[in-house]
Formats: structure tokens, C-alpha cells, sequence
């Protein structure tokens, strides 16, 4: 991850006594679709922002292309940028909006009218030039916040949660669109989200950023079934989790006690965790986990568990669970697909029973 | 019982309404009446109608001298005092300023000092530095008086806009200068306008200050206080405030609708579709 088309260095950001950025290092390729994801308040703005040139890193270095832009004014950056509020300018019409950046270069009037007509055409908004930006419904200003970015030609569009303002149905259809127009422009994307669904849907890769530090940087798959810390693990989906000693090794076999939850198998288990002793994270994710009433023939596995079953939540194709295991505080999650008639089982109260095989174990470091 | 008395209060709110109205503006409406009248006193029963007093008054040369001051000084204290209330508005609103608060209610603090207090001390103060009073030091002291107006203005139309729309500017390709040409003016005009109406009305209405630091060229007002001592003239001050009333009350309006202009625009229509 040492180059990249947009290669960010060592970047560190304070304001005052916080660290908004702390020594992030990532590399994004050429035509990436790559997201920056992580609670408010992680750091995931300011980068961006960094990125843009409306913030000035402390320490580090920020490369477009090659070309060293750390300490370039926004104006002259081959960045656009697509803003949480869109920033629609209220004086001026949908046309004039989408032309303000190409006005600067004092194109003749039929390519200025061509290229924004062009856009609007991108944008499905074709007809539109016309309407002020007060006649304009959320996703169409967010297309013309768009539009007027992408008429920019940037190397880099940059993009500030910008779908989180739509309704949950537009904000999905948005999604899909977005990533067809960025894999048919094949303009590198940096977006940033704190919807965990947003960024693992569009993304050809993610940075989970927490507290200034980017914690990981992977494809989605790989973040949500190996995340490499607890945080991102608990970020990303729903977790359950198992502290535990090992205390058997075979190979990449290895086994842990986890206290109430007994003597964990555990299949493909990491360097770190293949020796005796050796104090390890465990979780398991919740659609890994197979759900049955006790005494009920479960089918042969590695790992069992059993609990109450706490409560039970219909969600249409699948349903989620919490089951109560004695020595546990946190209820552990179980979601199962609907696909046969309702099991009889699936009543709060029941005696259930839990497995799941030795290779849905994910091993972590304890922190 | 209680639906009679809900009525009984409401006539009440009524008559308390139209008493204030009346207390508001009957005295005003005296001025157009009595300027109108054919009597040199002011006084009932009216004797007849006469446009004479508008006549005199208008012919009086040194009522034309004291109002192209009092417009000179006005224009100069509107543009100066709103230049400079822009500049303390958009730092106000838009930096973190080290004691921002402070520096609001310093300059904020001649809109509490009586004006007959200021009037006195910037006397003084030019005395002692043996500056001469003219239309200038009248502007000074205005000037004084109406910066405070035009940063509460001009700060609640600043206040009102999108932080990031003059980031958009400067994505755009636009530097700081031109991003607050082609953006920020545009945006901050309806208050603008509105500041440059408001301390031009304050700067021409304004006595106290101006009877300190006039020196021998008369503002309006002082014209008007001057020619109470005729009472033979005072008909023809009536005629003279019935217009000046006339032309304030265009201008508020004047200043209220391009305000709603400036609302209207800031409230978005933001729906789902």
C-alpha cells in the first residue's frame, strides 16, 4: 500500500487538544471505488476534507497522480467534491449551477451548453437547466451536486455521506446508480459513510476508520469475515464474541477454553493463536450459527452451546434470534434464513441449542 | 360562562389593540393634517385646505442645503458603516474569531451609551485634538452609531447560508476573492440592502450627535429644530415631515420586501422524489 494514484502518507490532523486524524497511511488506485467508513466523529470528514483542501494536514503528505498537493488550495486540485448539504447555489439556476466550474475557462457558448447539457443528460435530469435550486426535490439536487462535480473532470471525486439525506428507498436505488455511473466514467470515487451497508454494497475497497486511526483497510467480503480487531468486528455487522485460552494446538487446529461457553473448536486459526496458552478473541457471526430446540437431532458439529431462547425477531426472509447462556451477560444473536414453515421451536422460553463448525471461528487478538 | 368570558377578554384584547394603534400613530397623522391646513396655528377647528406650506417650504433654499447634507452624509454612513459591518458579519459567522463575543458586544456597546453622552465625548475628543467640526465629524460619529446595526443584520443573513457553499466555490476553481464575488455578495445582498437602508434612515433621522458635531453646516434635523424657534415656520416643518414620513414608510417597505426576498430564497423545499 506504499503507492497509489491517491497516495496519503503519514497524514495527521489536530485541532486543539483531539487528534481528528491520526498517522493515516492509505493508497487508492486509479478508478477505485473506495470507502471511508467509520462512526461520526472518527476522522473520516476531516480526511476527506484533507483530500478536497478545505483542512491542512499537520503532518504527512497527500499525492494525486504523482503530483504532491499537501499544501495546493481546493482551487487548484484535480479533486471535486460532492457535499453532505450538496451545496446547491440558491442564486443560481440548475444550469448555471452545473456550469459555475466550467465558466472559468471561458469555453464558447455552444461547448458550455453542450458539456452541461451532457450532464444533465448523465443524470437523467435532461429539461431541467431551468429550475432553481428551491424547485429541485432532495435526489435531484443531489444528482445536480453530482453533475456539477463530474462536469469538472476531476482525477479524484470526493464525496461527504452524500446519499444520507434521501429516503431509505431513493437512498438504495442511489446506491446502485452511483456505482454504475462510477464503474462507466471510471473515475476514482473517495466516498465516506458511516452506514456500515452503504459502504460494503458500493465499495471495491474500505477504510474502517475509529478515533483519528484507520483500522483496517479491505474488500468488503474480506472485512466482514476476517476483520483483524475487535472494533471492526463489532462495527461491521453484528458479532458475538468468546474470550479464551488456547489449550490444545494441532497444526491450525486449535482449541480454547472460553470459560462458560466451554472448549471452543477452531479451524484455520492465525500464527498468533497456534501455541498452548496463548489468550485469543473469538467471534462468531450471528447467520453462522445454527439454531435448534434441545434434544431436537442437531446435525454432528464442532461447537455447541446451550441457552434460552430470549426473544425472537421476524424480519420476512429471515428471522433474528437472542439466546441466554448462563455466564454470559450479552444474549448471543443468531439469525437463520425463513425457508421451510415456521419451526415450533422458535418460542422465547425454549430450551435451544447452538452449533456452528470449527472454520466460522474468527480469531482475534485480545486488546 | 366561560366561553362569554373568553369574549369579554377578547374585547378587551381588542380595545387594547386599537388604543395602542391609535396611541402610535394618531399624533403622526397630525402632521399631513395640520400641513394641509390654511392657519398658521395649529390648531382646531381646521380652516380650509392650502398646498401653500408645501410650496414654501420647498422654495426655502436653506431647507435644500440641509437636505442634500443630511443625503450626503446619510449615503456616506450607509456604505461605510455596512462595508464595514460585512467585513466584522462574515469573520463573526464564519471563524473561530479569539473573543468573538467580546468584539459583538464592544462594537455593539454605542447602541446602549446615550447618544447625548456620545455627542458630548466625541465633542471633546475633537476638540482636544483640535480637529474641526464638519459634515465629516457627523459622519464619524454615525458611522459609530449604526456599524452595531449593520453586523446584527448582516450577521443573521450570514448565519442563514450553507458554510460549504463557498467551499463549493473554491472546489469549483474559484480563489477566495473571486468565491466571495461570484457566491458570498449574491448570497449576503438582501442584507446588504437592508443595512444600507436601515443606517441610512438612522444616520438621517439622527439629532443629538449631529447638534454636537455638526459645526455651522446644518443635517436635516438640525434645520427643522432651527426653524421651531419661527413659529410663523412651523406649518411648513409639518409639510416638511409629512414627506420625510412619507419617504421613510417606502423605504421600510421597500427594505422589509427585499428581506422576504432573502427568506424565501434560504427555505428549500426538501422532499424525497
Amino acid at each position: 500500500m506504499s503507492d497509489g494514484f491517491l497516495h496519503i502518507a503519514g497524514v495527521t490532523k489536530r485541532f486543539g487538544d483531539v487528534t481528528a486524524v491520526d498517522n493515516a497511511d492509505l493508497g487508492i488506485a486509479r478508478g477505485e471505488f473506495f470507502s471511508l467508513l467509520g462512526p461520526s466523529g472518527c476522522g473520516k470528514t476531516t480526511l476527506l476534507r484533507m483530500i478536497a483542501g478545505f483542512e491542512f494536514p499537520d503532518e504527512g503528505e497527500i499525492t494525486i497522480d504523482g503530483a504532491r498537493i499537501t499544501d495546493e488550495p481546493p482551487n487548484r486540485r484535480p479533486t471535486n467534491m460532492v457535499f453532505q448539504s450538496y451545496a446547491i447555489f440558491p442564486h443560481l439556476n440548475v444550469f448555471d449551477n452545473i456550469a459555475y466550474g466550467l465558466r472559468r475557462e471561458r469555453p464558447a457558448r455552444v461547448e458550455l451548453r453542450k458539456r452541461v447539457e451532457d450532464a444533465l443528460a448523465m443524470i437523467k435530469l435532461e429539461g431541467f437547466g431551468g429550475r432553481r435550486a428551491d424547485q429541485l426535490s432532495g435526489g435531484q439536487r443531489q444528482r445536480v451536486a453530482l453533475a456539477r462535480a463530474l462536469v469538472m473532470r476531476p482525477k479524484v471525486l470526493l464525496l461527504d455521506e452524500p446519499l444520507g439525506a434521501l429516503d431509505k428507498r431513493l437512498r438504495e436505488a442511489m446506491q446502485i446508480e452511483l456505482r454504475q455511473l462510477q464503474k462507466s466514467i471510471g473515475i476514482t470515487f473517495v466516498f465516506v459513510t458511516h452506514d456500515q451497508e452503504e459502504a460494503l454494497s458500493m465499495s471495491d475497497r474500505i477504510a474502517v476508520m475509529s478515533a483519528g486511526r484507520v483500522l483496517q483497510v479491505a474488500a468488503p467480503r474480506t472485512l466482514y469475515e476476517g476483520p483483524n480487531c475487535r472494533e471492526v468486528a463489532d462495527f461491521i455487522g453484528t458479532m458475538n464474541f468468546f474470550e479464551g485460552t488456547t489449550t490444545w494446538v494441532e497444526g491450525s487446529n486449535v482449541v480454547a477454553d472460553a470459560g462458560a461457553a466451554g472448549k471452543l473448536k477452531i479451524a484455520n486459526a492465525p500464527e498468533f493463536a497456534r501455541k498452548m496458552g496463548a489468550h485469543v478473541l473469538l467471534a462468531v457471526r450471528p447467520e453462522k450459527m445454527a439454531l435448534a430446540l434441545t434434544g431436537a437431532g442437531t446435525a454432528s458439529s464442532a461447537n455447541r452451546l446451550s441457552g434460552t431462547l430470549a426473544a425472537a425477531a421476524y424480519l420476512g426472509e429471515r428471522s433474528h434470534y437472542q439466546v441466554r447462556v448462563e455466564g454470559f451477560k450479552e444474549p448471543i444473536a443468531v439469525a437463520a434464513q425463513n425457508e421451510g414453515p415456521e419451526p415450533a421451536a422458535h418460542h422465547t422460553g425454549a430450551s435451544v441449542t447452538l452449533t456452528w463448525p470449527a472454520d466460522a471461528m474468527i480469531v482475534l487478538p485480545t486488546d | 360562562m366561560g366561553a362569554r368570558r373568553k369574549r369579554q377578554g377578547g374585547y378587551g384584547l381588542l380595545a387594547y389593540a386599537l388604543l395602542y394603534l391609535a396611541f402610535l400613530y394618531v399624533p403622526v397623522m397630525f402632521l399631513p393634517l395640520f400641513s394641509f391646513n390654511d392657519s398658521a396655528f395649529i390648531a382646531f377647528p381646521l380652516t380650509g385646505f392650502t398646498t401653500r406650506w408645501y410650496s414654501e417650504m420647498l422654495a426655502d433654499s436653506a431647507m435644500h442645503h440641509a437636505l442634500l447634507n443630511s443625503l450626503k452624509v446619510g449615503a456616506t454612513v450607509s456604505l461605510v458603516s455596512t462595508f464595514l459591518g460585512l467585513l466584522a458579519a462574515r469573520a463573526l459567522t464564519r471563524y473561530r474569531v479569539p473573543g468573538g463575543g467580546l468584539v459583538l458586544g464592544v462594537t455593539s456597546l454605542p447602541l446602549l451609551i446615550p447618544e447625548i453622552v456620545l455627542g458630548i465625548s466625541l465633542l471633546i475628543l475633537l476638540n482636544a485634538a483640535a480637529i474641526p467640526l464638519s459634515l465629516y465629524s457627523v459622519v464619524a460619529g454615525h458611522v459609530l452609531v449604526c456599524v452595531p446595526f449593520a453586523i446584527t443584520v448582516l450577521m443573521s443573513r450570514f448565519e442563514g447560508f450553507d458554510k460549504s457553499l463557498e467551499e463549493a466555490a473554491r472546489d469549483l476553481g474559484d480563489g477566495p476573492l473571486k468565491a466571495f464575488v461570484r457566491v458570498t455578495l449574491p448570497l449576503a445582498l438582501p442584507g446588504i440592502v437592508a443595512s444600507l437602508l436601515l443606517t441610512f434612515l438612522t444616520s438621517f433621522d439622527e439629532f443629538l450627535i449631529a447638534f454636537f458635531l455638526a459645526g455651522t453646516d446644518a443635517t436635516l434635523p438640525l434645520y427643522i429644530w432651527g426653524q421651531l424657534r419661527f413659529p410663523f415656520k412651523l406649518p411648513s416643518v409639518l409639510a416638511l415631515g409629512a414627506m420625510i414620513l412619507v419617504a421613510s414608510a417606502l423605504l421600510v417597505v421597500l427594505a422589509e420586501w427585499v428581506r422576504s426576498l432573502g427568506v424565501r430564497e434560504r427555505s428549500p423545499t426538501m422532499v424525497g422524489a
